[in-house]
């Protein structure tokens, strides 16, 4: 229906979505998204009828979908490359005038990895809160969230417009926001789910004004369609897409200036902070970039913003995991600058892209591992997050410790481990597209081994500094498998990347990059990054292992740690530009209110009833009077119809 | 000496006006022969077939409307000339016919009082005596309501049909006189019910003589009474302009008076206060329907060509209404009254709807015209004054229906139901969204801007927002305000009462919520035939 729109499409080689209709086992697609939600309507609705065995449900069904994402990516496979992208049409879901949007689904490479993904680390984490939240009196409830948020990011991947996706990114939210204060009764937990709120909005902005601008652009939100016509557009309108959907990737994936958030959403429980804030939820921005692959690529100035916010971001947040000593938030860190790596592959185009996705998967496995490994500990450490009171804990808790240095491993790219082949490749494809982003890129691999080694060494090394009454225990099964599944996953994630299989997986969907050979050669790339990071954990061992750990941080310290420990003074910038500036607003308009609105309101009646109580004076109740009003009333009749013909 | 001919009369058009005016003389036929206990029964059994079967008639004629006119018009001229049988005419007749079922039922009540309906035992008998006490005592009923209702009726079926002037004042004085003596037959406040019927009565004569005087000013300008007639010699004859015009403002005069516009509403609150709620919930509801059929039938058919004559005196007229009726309506205690302000406020809102574009082919595709806006707005406007009316009467003390706002405290609190079908009534008169009153004033608004009557339309908006602050205060004080004294409470009405409260309720809401397919039946009427 497109064709003859489309010459241009071959000009600059960007794949379109043009999918067919499911069949076979791809028809069960919408049962993905259908289990989970299920379980959390189940779970919520349910009360507390459902206590005894709603966790169990609530595991069940994200594992049911996983099975499914399986059947269905194994069937994805076995086709031929070029008919790997399905979708299916449930029913028409919005049909007002010339707007017309169905609640489509797509299935593709793309989506078929996050399935994977999603339902896969989802359901190991889902396996870890029965553990986890064992002694939870609300754990039911935290069952239902989990499952609402996994439908909604099943949602949001699989959606084949912008509108269903945006509708993902709602549920996305509202769950990210119901778990960041799952434990509402701690204030800090309840002001870090609204904080998380308020500033997803700002994002979300950015997504709806994009589907506006879409559907007046093109009038239309489908891939399909804006696909197709988006060389249609004016490069004024591309780039203004492009920046609003960064915008919205900003505010999800945590990249500056919308990522303040992310470090007070650790206040939900740690299996939240895993699967959402670390493999999931957060990437949802990198996801929305590489899907719209075929609107960045004719907006070369909107792709040079997410370069800029990715650099950005993945020196800001790494520079904070430095400082904090709340493995927690040190974690946080480590993801926020992970992510800017991502957005750096999103930002390169097609040369990137496929190497951001890869990234994207290894990250999930070793930060969830990670996070769950951190959740271990704390289980051992009566919910202690501060690193200073820890160490020496790899004798207590051996299975966590080795779990948890697999993905240690994986993080900091030591070789043939999967972080080591995914962010190794986009150091590599940023260093040949431009020299200066490449060697922040190294940069920032050299802190990452600096801040997770000091983690680590803080953590499980060094000496004893527990408090008096702490008695570390490894965690149950139910809780380590998760952790094994996930180590060897981190381990293993490289093999991807054998014989370019990722690449020529995620082709259909976002094109291939005109071979280019690098400034350095492959090889060299590689040593560097090895010996940078190299650098970086030998600066760790020297600066935090060889000294005696202070069991309260030191207050007399340089300015870059004081700024870091204060997250470069994020809070503070906001306060200054948005929430001072805001307050202002909100005062002046309180004060147009009190004065103005409410005068004419109060006022309004008052000087209505003055009138009033004049003019009813006329209505004395004499029906003489009545007679003269009604022969002034003839006059003023006959007087107007006279002036105005006669006149 | 010339033979007799014999007048042509369309039976098969007519006779729903012809039953509703038999079933009047056959009540008072009854009044006469039967004995007393059994004439309530009979009468409102009777009034009601009599206005069902009349209802059916319309429904039918509207229904072949197309076959009578032959070819383009849809409708005919009947009876010699004099009566109209057309879309509008079907329209007002089915609405006029509806509104006043609900008023028989609301006339048949008879458990609100204890066993008695609400009209005087024996109107003859001075306030205050021996002889009012024994009717009293005895439970005398006064069932000549029901044949004065029919007639009222009729008069108000023939009003907006009527196709020449002379018809049409002898049918505004067969809907007026009915009015006047019902208006003075309250059981209750028996001296306030009578001043307001000498008083509506009075000047009514008064508004009457005027129209009268235009008349005869009009045939003089035109030399004949037919409407078509007058609309050829308006587009001819440019001489005598001012005898026009004059004659044009005295007819004028008579009809703004009914539909009670400013300066000529000053009867409108008390004759509303003074009558029994049940005639005036009839009243509010069915003369304004009659007299705006027949101004918009006088206004575009007579004087249709001379339109930016009178249309400057419309636009002066209808600001002053919609100020008039909601700021005075702002200082008012009594709900009786500040509904009758609001009524007014709803004349002037009406004639903005006037003031609108007439035709069709002027109209984009999905604009509604004048009349059909008119005509969608008196639906929602009937359906919330008799249903408004209709729980006034319920909130009860021991002198009666308790009308006095200080009565109405903390209402919602008592007998949430009750007050709760009341606001949304108000909310309806407002104007607020998800209520026909929305949909109402949104279509007379269009129309009056289309036709560039933006200030009448600025001035229609204001009102409304004035209009929100009195309708909600009365809402407030229901919901929000302690009670203090002597409070009234609700009655339990029988079904007539009930069904009568349901059928406003749900026709309100629907009309806001759903208003294509009446809005669209209105369209339907389509326009005078001439």
């Amino acid at each position: 229906m497109y064709a003859d729109i489309t010459a241009w499409h071959d000009a600059v080689n960007i794949p379109l979505v043009d999918p067919t209709s499911t069949n076979g086992v791809l028809s069960l697609i919408w049962l993905v998204i259908a289990l989970p939600l299920a379980g959390a309507a189940i779970l919520l609705l349910g009360g507390r009828f459902a206590d005894k065995w709603g966790h169990l449900l609530g595991t069940a069904l994200p594992i049911g979908s996983f099975l499914i994402s399986l059947l269905m990516f194994i069937s994805l496979i076995g086709k031929d490359s070029g008919d790997r992208q399905v979708t299916q049409h449930l029913w028409n879901w919005v049909d007002v005038g010339t707007f017309h949007a169905g609640f489509d689904l797509l299935y593709d490479p793309l989506s078929a990895l996050f399935l994977m993904l999603i339902t896969g680390v989802g359901s190991l984490i889902h396996v870890y809160s029965i553990g986890y939240m064992e002694h939870d009196p609300r754990r039911r409830r935290f069952f239902g969230y989990l499952n609402l948020f996994v439908a909604a990011m099943l949602m949001l991947v699989l959606s084949e417009n912008y509108l269903g996706m945006f509708l993902g990114w709602e549920g996305v939210g509202l769950a990210s926001y119901l778990l960041i204060g799952f434990w509402q009764h701690k204030p800090t937990a309840a002001a870090a789910a609204k904080k998380a709120f308020v500033i997803n909005r700002v994002g979300d902005i950015g997504m709806s004004l994009a589907i506006a601008l879409m559907f007046v652009t093109f009038g239309t939100t489908s891939f399909t369609g804006v696909s197709h016509l988006a060389g249609g557009a004016t490069d004024n309108t591309l780039n203004a897409l492009g920046l609003l959907l960064l915008l919205a990737a900003c505010g999800k994936s945590a990249q500056v200036p919308l990522q303040s958030w992310l470090l007070d959403a650790m206040e939900g429980p740690t299996p939240v902070s895993a699967l959402i804030h670390a493999a999931t939820m957060v990437t949802a921005g990198v996801y929305l970039i590489v899907r719209s692959n075929f609107i960045f690529e004719l907006a070369p100035e909107a792709q040079t913003a997410v370069v800029i916010v990715a650099v950005v971001t993945l020196l800001w947040g790494a520079i904070i995991g430095c400082a904090k000593d709340d493995i927690k938030k040190a974690l946080a860190g480590s993801t926020m600058s992970q992510i800017g790596y991502m957005m750096l592959g999103a930002g390169l185009g097609p040369a990137g892209y496929a190497f951001a996705i890869f990234h994207l998967l290894t990250h999930g496995f070793f930060k969830a591992n990670m996070f769950l490994g951190a959740g271990s500990v704390m289980h051992g450490m009566n919910d202690d997050v501060d690193m200073r009171r820890y160490g020496a804990i790899r004798h207590a808790m051996p299975v966590t410790f080795l779990t948890f240095a697999m993905g240690y491993l994986a993080i900091i790219g030591f070789p043939g481990f999967s972080g080591f082949w995914s962010k190794d490749k986009i150091i590599e494809t940023a260093l040949a597209d431009n020299w200066i982003v490449g060697l922040l890129a190294l940069l920032g691999a050299g802190i990452t081994g600096f801040y997770m080694t000091r983690l680590m060494l803080m953590t499980f090394l060094t000496n004893k500094r527990w408090k008096e009454d702490v008695h570390p225990h490894e965690s149950p099964a139910v809780m380590t498998i998760p952790l094994i599944v996930l180590a060897a996953l981190s381990v293993l994630g490289g093999v991807m990347l054998a014989g370019n299989w990722i690449q020529d997986f995620l082709a259909p969907v976002v094109g291939v990059a005109p071979h280019e050979d690098p400034p350095i050669p492959a090889l060299g790339v590689t040593l560097l990054a090895v010996l940078v990071v190299a650098v970086g954990v030998a600066t760790a061992w020297f600066l935090v292992g060889k000294r005696e750990i202070p069991l309260t941080a030191p207050q007399d310290v340089s300015f870059a740690t004081t700024a870091a420990r204060r997250d470069l003074y994020g809070d503070a910038i906001n306060d200054e530009l948005v929430v001072r500036p805001g307050k202002g607003l909100i005062t002046a308009l309180l004060g147009i209110d009190r004065y103005g609105v409410d005068g004419v309101t109060t006022g309004g009646p008052i000087a209505v009833g003055a009138v009033a109580g004049q003019l009813r004076r006329v209505q004395n109740g004499f029906v003489r009077s009545y007679a003269l009003s009604l022969l002034g009333g003839v006059l003023l009749v006959v007087l107007a119809l006279l002036v105005v013909n006669v006149g | 000496m010339n033979d007799f001919v014999n007048p042509t009369i369309e039976y098969a058009q007519l006779w729903p006006i012809l039953v509703v005016f038999g079933v009047a003389c056959l009540g008072v036929v009854l009044e006469a022969f039967l004995p007393r206990g059994r004439r309530h029964l009979s009468q409102s059994v009777l009034a009601v077939l009599g206005l069902a079967a009349a209802l059916g008639g319309t429904v039918y004629v509207g229904l072949d409307l197309h076959k009578f006119g032959g070819g383009a018009a849809r409708g005919l001229i009947a009876a010699e000339g004099t009566i109209v049988v057309d879309g509008p005419t079907v329209y007002l007749w089915g609405l006029i016919l509806v509104f006043s079922i609900g008023g028989v039922l609301l006339f048949a009540e008879r458990r609100l009082e204890g066993g008695v309906s609400a009209f005087a035992g024996q109107a003859a008998a001075l306030p205050g005596t021996e002889a009012e006490r024994q009717a009293s005592t005895q439970g005398l009923d006064h069932t000549e309501v029901y044949p004065l209702l029919m007639f009222a009726v009729g008069g108000m079926m023939l009003f907006p049909a009527a196709n020449d002037l002379l018809t049409m004042f002898v049918a505004l004085e067969v809907l007026s006189l009915p009015l006047y003596l019902l208006c003075g037959l309250a059981r209750r406040r028996r001296l306030l019910s009578q001043e307001a019927a000498l008083k509506y009565f009075l000047l009514g004569a008064f508004s009457s003589g005027f129209f009268l005087y235009g008349v005869a000013l009009i045939y003089g300008f035109a030399g004949s009474m037919q409407f078509s007639d007058i609309n050829e010699a308006v587009r001819n004859d440019a001489s005598n302009q001012s005898l026009l015009l004059i004659g044009m403002g005295m007819l004028a005069v008579g009809l703004l008076f009914k539909v009670g516009a400013a300066p000529f509403h000053s009867w409108t609150p008390d004759v509303y206060q003074g009558a029994p709620t049940a005639v005036t919930a009839f009243m509010a509801a069915g003369t304004k329907i009659a007299a705006f059929g027949a101004m918009l039938r006088l206004f575009y058919v007579a004087f249709g060509s001379d339109r930016w004559s009178w249309q400057p005196m419309l636009w002066v007229i209808a600001i002053l209404t919609m100020l008039v009726g909601a700021v005075l309506a702002v200082v008012q205690t009594d709900v009786k009254r500040m509904l009758a302000y609001s009524s007014i406020a709803h004349t002037g809102f009406l004639l903005t709807g006037v003031l609108g574009v007439q035709s069709a082919s002027e109209l984009s595709d999905g604009q509604v015209t004048s009349m059909q806006a008119v005509l969608f707005y008196l639906t929602t406007y009937g359906f919330a004054m008799v249903g408004g009316f209709a729980v006034v009467t319920l909130v009860r003390d021991s002198g009666g229906e308790a009308t006095s706002f200080a009565r109405w405290a903390g209402l919602g609190r008592r007998s949430p139901l009750v007050a709760g079908v009341f606001a949304f009534f108000l909310l309806s008169m407002a104007g607020i969204p998800l209520t026909a009153g929305f949909v109402g004033k949104w279509a007379v608004f269009t129309v009056a801007l289309a036709a560039g009557a933006w200030p009448v339309v600025v001035v229609a908006i204001g009102s409304s927002i004035i209009a929100v602050y009195f309708y909600v205060r009365l809402i407030l004080l229901m919901f929000f305000t302690e009670a203090e004294g002597e409070v009234a409470s609700v009655t339990t009405p029988s079904l007539l009462t009930s069904a009568t409260i349901a059928v406003g309720v749900v026709a309100t809401l629907v009309l806001g919520v759903v208003p294509g397919p009446v809005l669209d039946l209105a369209g339907h009427a389509g326009q005078f035939i001439r």
